[in-house]
């Protein structure tokens, strides 16, 4: 117990105080200043933006895969199951170097999707394609297990009703999954906004374009602006700590409806 | 022959018409488009790793590997791993053990933290300890004084590591733990059994594939962290950068064959650990199933 | 409307759950579908609603052979077992929900929402959820929900499972009055014989997917088909004496057995109520020890022990009971009355037999 409590100090709370004090010794409007230069504000811009749209994507298709490996059998159903939790396991600057090289002009998708317009490698849309891949499993994840419980005998009731597949679908299944995939698209959301790994390589971290804002942050270190990379760094943690808050209302609300 | 034909279509059609299921076109119509979902950013990435990585030949690659900087980046990640890991399992036990086994005020306030590792950004991680330990952190002066390195060596990597892998040994176990309560231990503190002899005979064979599965989880974490990493490491060739940093440099170097081939190492060790996972899941579904049926008899 | 089961069998891969039943179950009738679990019963409700397909055979309702439409357009009320409520849905939206498919005009859902809330007794209760709710009031709301759009036929699985005892008995008593006042022909699953005998006009009796007996309550209780329903409604007593010289003997009891040769095993069944209990020990031809008394109401259960270990069971009144003054451990004599002799389980039974009144050995003989 009191191991705990001393690793648990040693680990996380006094590197956590040392920033939170770093930031106190500036002024609230020295902070504002740092926080909100215009290069700030466009990396907090995609930050969010590509989170989001990446977020959006992952609870559609995620919501997609769960369903399919819960309620269909297929071959390849086991190895596409396990391999859900491939980009949990896979390390992030891997998956970006991969990525980046699978949609680059002469990669094996590239080569097809360049000559349409689509540019995959060193553009935004690059950044929303590897916060996918980073988010892809948490939307799964959470949703298997409650389509798993999920009561047919309910579906059966709607059908008894006279309500088609898609009725039943949009409104008796839907609602019940909605707090699972909300959690899982804010567990993906949370991990986005975070993501750093990944995105250095196929984003090409174009100022007021492509930079992300923990791009950003070690940019500010390596110009050795430790004031300004704190600045940015409490900007993200406030957004985690709200996500994380969210997050915890979310399962709350879940588990209110799972009985 | 045509007789079955139609009597196997008409089958087919019948099973189509219950109420609770697709129709087949639709059905599989969703399975082609999750399959390709998965295949696009699942099976795709992974095999292109691989194919990247030999896109030079074999003598290419094991050249790569070979480079005296690369090895060093092996052993660097290796140590990092072996440093952290146990570090993490030792406090993961105390901290499940802790959740698990007692009621006390603040327990889920000590969840939170524990979690918190979770919701920091790596590049945030890395900075805290930067903040602490830089030449321009609290610490910097200090340790200059003593000639002491935290940052841009190894300890730093290891301490932002550890941060990083925190909470993966201690959110596998407190489940495993809660769920196999107190009563075994308290029957074997009956029997006389001292604290260690329970935690060694009693608490620890009861949680061992769940704690197996963090150790596994928290090791391909630990070897594969970048962003944290990166901040606290220097960059220093040769000397302070693991593999994710080699594929980062190699890349930043266009020697794209030779990141991949580094890359190709750290895609190897992630299917271990899905292997792994997905072997423990295998086990525990069976032990589960046989545990119902004694329950049963 | 009427519900027709023509041959229909039903397979899933190798187990056969419903072999080539066929049965009708009349406009406006309550029909209960019994059997010990496993015996079909729901399988064959689920193929009334469409829910499950037959692997072969018709199924028809109001005289329509439905095999192709599916359960949509069927127009049934299912209740399921756990109700199935919609939990994100509040009681009015869960009644609501067929009549808005249906494409029921705002004003008419409102109406019929109230109309049925008041015939459930849930007024006040329309805004809460499933989760607010007792497990009698969901069973209701289940019920409504299914009768809401008006189906033809109403079809209930298990539906007092999920209740306690005491519930149980009041929603008994209530879905007989439902189905006098809305006279919707009605078909439910119970392995409770009880009460399938108390509710239903009719009872369909499965076993093993084979279609048993049909008939009403009085029908299956007095003419049982087989030893299998026989044994299932109400209590039987199974013995298996042994012929010798004629007469087939277990124990003390005899049954005569003419013409059957030496060391034939018989089976031989009797009803509680075809034994006859006297304190006085000289009024029948068998001795034994009044072992336990059941109370089950008006009517009492009593086991009889006989000298050589064997147990009868018998039943008779409470006002019987006291008038002979019978207490448990005292000594009776007895005979039966009826009995039948019981071939293979599904074989169709032996028209009962009449035992003539045998006097009592004289005191003593017997020891």
């Amino acid at each position: 117990m009191g191991f705990t409590l001393v690793y648990l100090s040693a680990i996380v709370l006094i590197p956590f105080a040392g920033l939170v004090l770093r930031a106190c010794e500036l002024s609230w409007a020295d902070f504002w200043r740092l926080a909100t230069t215009d290069r700030a504000l466009a990396a907090y811009r995609l930050t969010f933006g590509a989170s989001l749209i990446a977020a959006l994507a992952n609870a559609l298709f995620g919501t997609l895969v769960a369903w399919v490996l819960v309620r269909y059998s297929f071959p390849g159903r086991r190895i596409i199951d396990a391999m859900v939790d491939f980009p949990f396991a896979l390390p992030t600057a891997v998956a970006g170097l991969t990525l980046s090289s699978l949609f680059a002009a002469n990669g094996w998708l590239g080569q097809f999707l360049v000559p349409l317009g689509i540019k995959g490698a060193f553009t935004q849309l690059g950044v929303v394609i590897a916060l996918t891949f980073v988010g892809l499993p948490f939307v799964v994840r959470t949703l298997q297990p409650v389509l798993h419980n999920l009561d047919r005998e309910v579906e059966e009731a709607a059908a008894t009703l006279g309500a088609g597949r898609l009725r039943t679908f949009v409104g008796v299944i839907a609602p019940t999954l909605l707090p699972a995939v909300l959690t899982g698209f804010a567990l993906a959301f949370a991990r986005a906004i975070g993501e750093y790994g990944s995105i250095v390589f196929i984003s090409g971290n174009l100022p007021f374009k492509t930079e992300i804002a923990p791009y950003l942050i070690v940019m500010r270190l390596e110009e050795y602006d430790y004031t300004g990379a704190v600045a940015l760094a409490v900007v993200l943690l406030v957004c985690s700590f709200l996500l994380l808050g969210a997050i915890n209302l979310l399962e709350a609300w879940t588990s209110r409806f799972a009985r | 022959m045509a007789g079955t034909l139609r009597k196997n279509w008409r089958g087919h059609r019948e099973a189509s018409q219950r109420g609770t299921e697709e129709p087949p076109l639709i059905k599989w119509l969703l399975i082609g488009a999750a399959l390709s979902f998965c295949v696009v950013f699942l099976l795709l990435p992974l095999a292109n790793v691989f194919a990247q990585a030999l896109a030079k030949g074999w003598a290419f690659y094991w050249k790569s590997l070979a480079h005296p900087d690369s090895r060093a980046a092996i052993r660097l990640t290796l140590t990092v791993a072996a440093i952290s890991v146990p570090l993490n399992v030792v406090f993961g036990l105390a901290a499940a053990w802790a959740i698990a086994k007692f009621q006390f005020r603040g327990k889920s306030l000590l969840i939170t933290l524990i979690d918190l590792p979770f919701s920091v950004s790596p590049v945030v991680a890395g900075l805290m300890f930067l903040v602490l330990f830089g030449l321009q952190g609290y610490l910097g002066e200090w340790l200059q004084d003593h000639n002491l390195r935290v940052i841009f060596a190894l300890p730093g990597i290891v301490l932002a590591t550890v941060f990083i892998t925190f909470p993966f040994v201690a959110r596998e176990l407190i489940p495993v733990m809660e769920a196999t309560g107190t009563e075994q231990e308290q029957a074997a503190l009956t029997l006389g059994a001292s604290g260690w002899q329970t935690f060694w005979h009693v608490t620890l064979p009861s949680v061992k594939w769940g704690l197996l599965y963090g150790i596994i989880l928290c090791n391909a974490r630990a070897m594969g962290e970048f962003g944290a990493v990166s901040v606290v490491s220097g960059h220093i060739t040769g000397q302070t950068d693991t593999m994710p940093l080699r594929v980062e440099k190699l890349y930043n170097e266009y020697n794209a064959a030779g990141a991949f081939a580094v890359a190709s190492l750290l895609a190897l060790l992630a299917l271990f650990t899905l292997a792994i996972k997905t072997f423990l899941e295998w086990r525990q579904s069976r032990e589960f199933a046989r545990a119902r049926t004694a329950g049963r008899v | 409307m009427s519900i027709e089961l023509r041959n229909v069998s039903k397979r899933f891969g190798e187990v056969v759950a419903v072999n080539n039943v066929s049965f009708t179950v009349r406009e406006g009738e309550l029909m209960a579908l019994l059997g010990p679990s496993g015996g079909g019963k729901t399988t064959v409700l689920r193929m009334i609603a469409g829910l499950e397909m037959p692997t072969s055979g018709d199924v028809l309702i109001g005289g329509k052979r439905v095999n192709d439409v599916s359960v949509q357009q069927r127009n049934i009320g299912f209740v399921f077992q756990n109700y199935a409520l919609f939990n994100n849905m509040t009681v009015a939206r869960n009644i609501a929900f067929g009549l808005k498919i249906k494409k029921w005009r705002r004003a008419d859902i409102q109406a019929r929402i109230a109309e049925l809330l008041e015939l459930f007794g849930l007024q006040g209760l329309e805004s809460r959820y499933p989760h607010q709710l007792s497990g009698g009031q969901r069973q209701r709301v289940a019920i409504a929900r299914a009768l809401a759009p008006k189906p033809s036929v109403l079809l209930l699985d298990e539906p007092f499972g999920a209740v306690d005892a005491k519930i149980r008995q009041e929603l008994r008593e209530w879905l007989v009055t439902l189905h006098h006042d809305l006279n919707v022909t009605t078909v439910f699953v119970t392995h409770d014989q009880e009460e399938a005998m108390e509710v239903a006009n009719r009872i369909v009796i499965f076993s093993r997917g084979n279609l048993e007996q049909v008939g009403s309550p009085r029908e299956v209780y007095e003419q049982p088909a087989n030893e299998f329903v026989a044994r299932f409604i109400g209590v039987m007593n199974v013995l298996e004496p042994v012929v010798k010289d004629g007469v087939a003997r277990v124990g003390e009891l005899e049954f005569p057995a003419p013409g059957q040769p030496d060391g034939q095993k018989l089976r031989i069944g009797f009803r509680p109520y075809a034994v006859q209990i006297s304190s006085d020990l000289t009024q029948y031809r068998y001795r034994a020890v009044l072992r336990h008394t059941f109370f089950l109401g008006v009517l009492l259960r009593v086991e009889l022990e006989l000298p050589s270990g064997l147990i009868v069971r018998a039943r008779m009144t409470k006002e019987e009971y006291a008038h002979q003054g019978l207490e448990e451990g005292c000594e009776v004599s007895f005979q039966i009355r009826q009995y039948r002799v019981l071939a293979r389980e599904e074989a169709p039974l032996q028209p009962e037999l009449e035992l003539p009144y045998t006097p009592p050995p004289i005191l003593g003989e017997n020891i």
